[in-house]
């Protein structure tokens, strides 16, 4: 264990060093004088000479990587050139708000998803088991921001029942929190649900097969007791780690969601720092996504080999 | 085992195994319903992108002012959106967009990730360690979130859109064919090819990549599916096709703001983008049971 972990970790190392060369690398690609692409609209030289200073774009690149990285692990990713505010501190404020909505869309994903994939393994080919497969491929064939108008004009429209825009914060009102966030974190997790049917489908029916669910059927246990205390906990191991890889699923996915649904989120932070070429509040985000993405990745693994006792050692 | 190992041993068997691995694979993927039905839509959509000024009753990007967000009716099936303009018209001529960036954009993701996973799967040591780093380091930036960044970088165009979603995808490529070298390199008919005295690139060329070939055909199609839905958002936001130029992610975005008077601008360009995806993703599915050598 303590093995694997250290093997990880020295993986992790070059690999965050090469997602921070893609991120940086990400400035070069503007077309003309980065300093002129970056002042965007503003033509005034003395503005564009403060960028040219700010990012040190008159000095040779690997030393401006290294400026830049230096900033990054003190935590500095830079000034918003709109916002006039550290991207720390946007970064900061925004977090919590993609991180309430995906929690809400995991936990939606999983309600579903799971329940699904058993009932559907459970009674292969009965009408049951199609109807579950034919949610999983809708899932996964419908644009998220094309279902969230839709359900926009269903719910906020049609039937007035909840709010088609805003946000309300957790500590504000929990009622008008959770209506405010319900019908996108649906949107999310309903992507996801569908992908965990099909995870959890497929390692049920090879557990469905193995030898001690044949002896616990044999033994003479309901059919209940061992589909859900033999079967389910041994096919669900897998699912969940693999639930975990589909943490970049969420993020990609909240960007649009957030958009469509005015959630002033870290997905509609990239979003409106596209519009305004805050290039740095872009950098900043994409570089925090990765990185947590890539320490999720990280606790999944350890949980796998926590749960999994074989591979424990 | 290879199918093309396979084969070559069964040759004197039956008359089954004559069958060549590509006519079988196709005679499986016939057999699949949901796979036919998918063909069929996708050929479809392809027929209207590639002849979509003989097919489209009107100019899609002829505004009209006394025809502004007008309900479907018989002369305009569909109805028309903001600016007077045909909404059927627009999905037709929208449907080359969508086509041309899935297609455009996973040939780049498999011009430059099948080199590199064939190299680093083949030459392994040093080579691979630092391919497979780059990769990972990619595939830590979710995909959408990495094309939106390189688009905004790129500039906005559905070129640089295609440019940024091919880079984006090329990573699962590179993966992909990595792994599958790993797993047929070891192989005989390959230690018989490097036996006689074969250079290695022919090697990878003629003796590996064919037999990784079904694996990387199912994830393109899905790839392709994954690339025409990652269109369809960055032209949402503004940075793939631009105005006035039809493309249903766009078409999408300008729905969204007559949600309220005009919901069917909001459907068409989605259930148009729906079926696409869902269609390639049931050629997808259907092409991976046919492909299976384990499934006979």
């Amino acid at each position: 264990m303590l093995n694997f972990l250290a093997r990880r970790l020295a993986q992790l190392v070059p690999t965050l060093f090469f997602v921070s060369v893609l991120i940086f690398s990400l400035q070069h690609l503007l077309p003309g004088d980065p300093a002129l692409a970056m002042a965007g609209e503003e033509r005034d030289p003395a503005v564009i000479e403060q960028i040219r200073k700010l990012y040190r774009l008159d000095q040779p690149i690997p030393v401006q990587y290294a400026y830049w990285l230096k900033g990054v692990l003190s935590g500095d990713f830079g000034e918003s050139l709109r916002i006039k505010a550290p991207v720390r501190d946007l970064i900061a404020q925004k977090l919590p708000v993609t991180l309430q909505l995906g929690s809400m869309a995991i936990v939606i994903a999983f309600l579903i998803g799971i329940p699904a994939g058993i009932v559907s393994a459970v009674k292969r080919g009965t009408a049951w088991d199609y109807g579950a497969n034919l949610f999983a491929l809708w899932g996964i064939s419908t644009p998220n921001f094309w279902l969230g108008i839709l359900l926009i004009f269903l719910f906020s429209i049609k039937l007035n029942w909840l709010p088609a825009s805003g946000y309300v914060p957790l500590t504000e009102s929990l009622r008008g929190s959770l209506a405010s966030t319900i019908l996108p974190a649906f949107v999310l997790g309903n992507a996801i649900a569908a992908i965990l049917m099909r995870h959890t489908r497929s390692a049920m029916m090879q557990v469905l097969e193995s030898d001690y669910v044949r002896t616990a059927r044999a033994k003479g246990l309901s059919e209940r007791s061992v589909i859900l205390k033999h079967a389910m906990r041994n096919a669900l191991t897998p699912v969940i780690t693999l639930g975990a890889l589909e943490l970049g699923t969420l993020l990609s996915g909240a960007v649009l969601t957030e958009q469509i649904f005015s959630i002033p989120g870290f997905g509609k932070l990239i979003v409106d720092a596209v519009f305004n070429r805050d290039y740095a509040v872009v950098q900043g985000v994409v570089l925090v996504t990765a990185t947590v993405y890539i320490l999720l990745n990280l606790v999944a693994d350890i949980a796998y080999i926590l749960v999994n006792p074989r591979l424990r050692g | 085992m290879s199918d093309a190992a396979l084969a070559a041993i069964g040759v004197t068997a039956s008359n089954e195994t004559l069958e060549s691995p590509a006519r079988r694979a196709l005679r499986r993927l016939l057999k699949h319903k949901g796979a036919i039905a998918g063909l069929v839509v996708i050929a479809t959509f392809i027929l209207l992108a590639l002849f979509a000024p003989l097919i489209s009753p009107y100019n899609p990007i002829a505004t009209s002012w006394t025809l502004v967000r007008k309900p479907p009716s018989a002369l305009h099936w569909f109805g028309t959106d903001d600016l007077g303009r045909d909404i059927l018209a627009r999905v037709i001529f929208g449907a080359r967009a969508s086509l041309l960036a899935g297609l455009i954009s996973v040939s780049i993701a498999l011009s430059i990730g099948v080199p590199l996973g064939l190299l680093a799967g083949y030459r392994g040591g040093f080579v691979d360690a630092l391919i497979s780093r780059i990769t990972d380091a990619m595939l830590a930036c979710p995909f959408l979130i990495l094309a939106i960044a390189l688009a905004a970088f790129l500039g906005p165009s559905l070129g640089n859109a295609m440019i940024a979603i091919g880079i984006s995808a090329t990573p699962v490529f590179i993966r992909l064919t990595r792994g599958q070298v790993m797993a047929v390199k070891i192989e005989d008919y390959v230690e018989a090819a490097r036996a006689v005295g074969n250079p290695p690139w022919r090697i990878a060329l003629v003796h590996i990549l064919p037999n990784i070939l079904p694996a990387l055909l199912v994830q393109a199609t899905l790839s392709i599916a994954a690339a025409i839905i990652a269109e369809a958002a960055l032209s949402f936001l503004g940075l793939g096709q631009q105005p006035p130029a039809p493309s249903w992610g766009s078409m999408l975005n300008a729905a969204q703001r007559f949600l309220t008077n005009a919901p069917w601008m909001a459907i068409w360009p989605g259930l148009a983008i729906f079926l696409v995806v869902l269609s390639l993703n049931l050629v997808g599915d259907g092409l991976r049971d046919a492909l299976d050598p384990r499934q006979r």
